[in-house]
């Protein structure tokens, strides 16, 4: 990997009226739950270590009460860490001063809520155009740049309305066009699309993938959700108590959950559109069958195979044949797995 | 067992001397600074008389046009400018003219002072809570204490006039303004705030731009009661040497005149119904935002 844009190192956040004092307690090994009881601090964030490609979408997911929503606020310092760096283009944001943190929010790294966040006293033009006037971005010029993001979320004509008058969906598209104005490289998008029904999250997601396809921002997206999370993610990692558990590629985490909280996640997920067909290859010389791209997920692989009448693929790597998969390892990959034991899943 | 049934008290020789004491220490502070606390109150004296001669002074006809024109620019409701310009003219076809611009002109002031004052107060106390703890205190002994008892050291102060009658009415009329705006900014959305601050806003963009625009609806309210709250005190600033409507009916309650407080009374009433009315509907206009429904 290059040079990380983002690096989380070591930090922890404790809430609480003596959070410095709990630290230690937590580095031995003490438990969010026994801290709770304890000692009435809450743990927000556990040692939590990650580096953030640049123009990536990096997802960070977790049940509610994860850890998740603090952990990206201490991207920009909404929040204040108890110890701990974030490095960002390796300067640390937790121990900027002030002026240096305005500017950095101002300027670096723009932000996206789940309830939206917008002012319903300004017309979505102003809202899209605020951070730039919070920039002290001349009038014309900070509308000019706004209306070209509002066109390019498709709101265009709306200008003049007011939030309120908007549906969820074209409300959120108002918080993306705010975020994006400021041209920011990175974007801090915090269950941006949790409070939508699913067809217009959807609908969010496309546009966002869209957007990236030509932006190529550092993008740090939170989210409860798992198949908007292997939708959109180029990377994943999960959190539990404040913790990282597992952090990866999406189709590592289908493919080998590192425990059983993971696991569950996973269980109800649509499989086939998350696993690549290089996951199930093999090399058997009796499968015969049209040839397939290595990164093909397997939906659209089983698609191309049954339109075929073959009984597998053969798959390919830059137009050379690197291995094989017949019809059955494909779906026995995504069929769905029941837990063998019987006992419940540890975490509950 | 006398110590049960007789409460302990000071005896009255001490309790006479105490009270000597606090009148005698009051009396000289009065004596020394009393001049000094006069002429800083100059300035909004000669601005007082200005702004009551000025409506006096001007044709009947004018005021009654702008007073109308103030109720559309704040409700654009006809109903409302009209029935502003009709309680005017009734008013001065019974003979309160004279007293009504007097009672208009030291409202109209002591409104002006307590928004001047009160709205920053208020923006304080939603800052810092230790300000809040300061203040909502004496925001409460302002409201409860019987307004007789402060014209006492602010006569013993400043004497009989103008000015203190002035003082007496804001200092009654100043704590629902300081309260509604700390509310008011208090109740911003916190996920509105956020987002501003997410964008690099500081403290003026967040309180000019965010803070006090959403909190404008609660801050109107806030001056609606406070213009209430010194009409209704003029009576009892009349008291002190107040010009104005409070004067005729302190006449009527001490030789039992019925017609004369119920008249002037009923302009008192008319005036606050207008005020009311005017600044409720600028209130709403306010909030238009908030109603949206869906134009989609």
């Amino acid at each position: 990997m290059s040079e990380p844009k983002v690096a989380i190192q070591n930090l922890y956040k404790i809430f609480g009226p003596k959070p410095e004092k709990m630290v230690e307690k937590v580095q031995a090994g003490m438990s969010k739950a026994d801290m709770l009881d304890q000692h009435g601090h809450v743990l927000g964030l556990n040692n939590i270590n990650m580096d953030i490609a640049p123009h990536e979408i990096q997802v960070i997911m977790g049940l509610s009460g994860s850890g998740k929503s603090t952990l990206i606020r201490h991207l920009n310092r909404l929040i204040e860490p108890t110890v701990g760096k974030v490095l960002v283009d390796g300067e640390n944001v937790l121990a900027m001063n002030e002026t240096t943190l305005r500017n950095f929010r101002r300027s670096k790294a723009s932000m996206v809520f789940q309830k939206f966040g917008l002012l319903p006293h300004r017309s979505v033009a102003d809202n899209v155009a605020y951070g730039l006037s919070i920039q002290g971005v001349e009038k014309a010029e900070s509308f000019e740049r706004a209306h070209r993001w509002i066109e390019r979320v498709g709101l265009a004509g709306f200008e003049k309305h007011f939030p309120t008058q908007l549906s969820g969906g074209m409300q959120q598209r108002v918080g993306l066009a705010r975020a994006l104005a400021t041209d920011a490289e990175i974007l801090l998008m915090d269950e941006a699309f949790s409070a939508l029904d699913p067809l217009i999250r959807s609908d969010m997601q496309d546009i966002l993938l869209g957007l990236q396809d030509e932006l190529h921002k550092t993008i740090i997206f939170i989210t409860h959700d798992l198949d908007e999370a292997l939708r959109i993610g180029d990377n994943i990692t999960i959190l539990r108590d404040g913790a990282v558990i597992q952090s990866g590629l999406p189709q590592d985490i289908v493919l080998s959950p590192v425990d059983d909280y993971v696991a569950d996640f996973i269980k109800d997920i649509n499989k086939a559109r998350v696993l690549q067909i290089g996951a199930v290859m093999g090399n058997s010389q009796s499968v015969k069958g049209p040839e397939i791209e290595r990164t093909t997920v397997l939906e659209t692989a089983l698609q191309i195979v049954s339109e075929a009448s073959a009984s597998g693929a053969i798959i390919v790597e830059k137009g050379k044949k690197v291995g094989t998969a017949s019809i059955n390892d494909m779906i026995k990959a995504i069929a769905r797995t029941e837990k063998k034991s019987g006992t419940d899943a540890p975490y509950r | 067992m006398s110590f049960l049934t007789d409460f302990p008290s000071l005896s009255r020789q001490e309790l006479r001397d105490l009270k000597k004491g606090i009148d005698a220490s009051f009396r000289d502070f009065s004596r020394t600074y009393g001049e000094t606390l006069e002429s800083f109150f100059d300035p909004l004296l000669q601005f007082l008389v200005f702004f009551e001669r000025l409506l006096l002074t001007t044709p009947w006809p004018v005021i009654i046009i702008v007073i109308s024109a103030l109720a559309w620019l704040g409700s654009r409701s006809w109903k409302l400018s009209v029935g502003a310009a009709l309680g005017f003219a009734i008013i001065g076809f019974f003979g309160m003219w004279e007293d009504t611009m007097s009672t208009l002109a030291i409202i109209s002031v002591a409104t002006i002072i307590c928004i001047g004052i009160g709205i920053p107060l208020g923006i304080l106390m939603a800052k810092s809570e230790r300000m809040q703890k300061v203040i909502t205190p004496i925001l409460d002994v302002m409201q409860t204490i019987p307004s007789f008892v402060y014209l006492i050291p602010v006569v013993m102060l400043l004497g009989i006039g103008k000015v203190p009658g002035l003082i007496a009415v804001c200092i009654y009329a100043i704590p629902p303004i300081v309260r509604l705006t700390n509310l008011g900014i208090r109740l911003v959305d916190k996920d509105v705030l956020e987002a501003a601050e997410a964008f690099g806003a500081d403290y003026k963009q967040k309180l000019f731009g965010v803070q006090i625009p959403l909190a404008l609806p609660n801050i109107f309210a806030g001056v609606n009661q406070t213009i209430m709250m010194a009409l209704s005190m003029v009576v009892i600033a009349s008291m002190i040497g107040v010009q104005g409507l409070g004067v005729p009916v302190l006449r009527a309650i001490s030789n039992q005149y019925l017609a004369l407080g119920l008249m002037n009374g009923l302009a008192i009433v008319t005036l606050a119904i207008i005020f009311d009315r005017i600044s409720q509907h600028y209130g709403k206009r306010l909030q238009r935002h908030r109603e949206g429904g869906h134009h989609v």
